[in-house]
């Protein structure tokens, strides 16, 4: 589980360890990948900065994506269930190997 | 005779006040009542109609209902307030790029190349050559990638 926003990476460890959180935050200042993914939300942040729309990914071992959740409203987020869901099928699909 | 004090349009107010309060702190931590604030506005609805009703025997009756400024001034703050969280959060919310073009299910996940928080940095073909826990010879099942706003 990754998660890509544009704060720095100072701000984002701060963030974590308030939180408590350990999986991996990433830090996308430069806007490089979100623009790859083609996620720009231009002027969305808070001071009107350009920051990443909301979206989640599930990519499988092969590097292919399997799943997308492109929410319609920043109020809602692809809910837990959902994404093991969709983890199920990607590993009914291809299991693991070796 | 010494008027009464007109406890429906506080009661009213108070009611609407902790609707509009009360998303961020405590019903946006639920995705029940945060994917769509029924909840903030089943209150507001309820707050609404006791406060109209105060506003209302506060005129049709005077003589003994306090009220008349008071629950007009509460009134319209009331409405702004109620106006500004629906269009906070049925309109404004819902105002964002749509994507059209980002990845679809089936396309290789564009690489990329990122600092984490520990200032390590970590590559999506890393992240699918690694598995959970550093297992050797263990490839991940997979990996979600979330975009987030930021933290503020």
């Amino acid at each position: 589980m990754v998660a890509i926003s544009t704060d720095a990476v100072e701000e984002t460890r701060r963030h974590c360890a308030r939180r408590g959180f350990t999986y991996t935050f990433l830090s996308d200042p430069k806007l490089e990948v979100i623009s790859r993914y083609e996620l720009l939300h231009r002027a969305g942040g808070i001071e009107h900065n350009d920051i990443a729309r909301p979206a989640e990914f599930l990519i499988d071992s092969t590097g292919i994506i399997r799943w997308v959740n492109l929410t319609e409203s920043i109020t809602v987020r692809a809910r837990p269930e959902q994404v093991l869901t969709a983890f199920d099928d990607l590993k009914l699909a291809s299991p693991a190997t070796k | 005779m010494k008027r009464r004090w007109n406890s429906t349009l506080w009661t009213g107010f108070l009611i609407i006040l902790f609707g509009l309060l009360s998303y961020i702190p405590l019903f946006s931590l639920f995705p029940i009542t945060r994917d769509f604030p029924w909840a903030n506005l089943l209150l507001l609805a309820a707050g609404a109609l006791l406060l109209g009703g105060g506003v209302r025997r506060a005129f049709k009756q005077p003589q003994v209902y306090r009220g008349k400024i008071f629950g007009s001034v509460l009134a319209v703050l009331s409405m702004v307030g109620i106006g500004l969280f629906a269009y906070g959060l049925l309109y404004q919310a819902r105002q964002i790029p749509s994507a059209a073009s980002a990845p679809r299910a089936g396309e290789k996940a564009p690489d990329f190349s990122l600092p984490d928080q520990n200032g390590k940095t970590i590559t999506l073909a890393g992240l699918l050559a690694s598995a959970p826990g550093n297992k050797v010879n263990v490839r991940a099942n997979g990996v979600l990638l979330i975009f987030y706003r930021g933290h503020w």
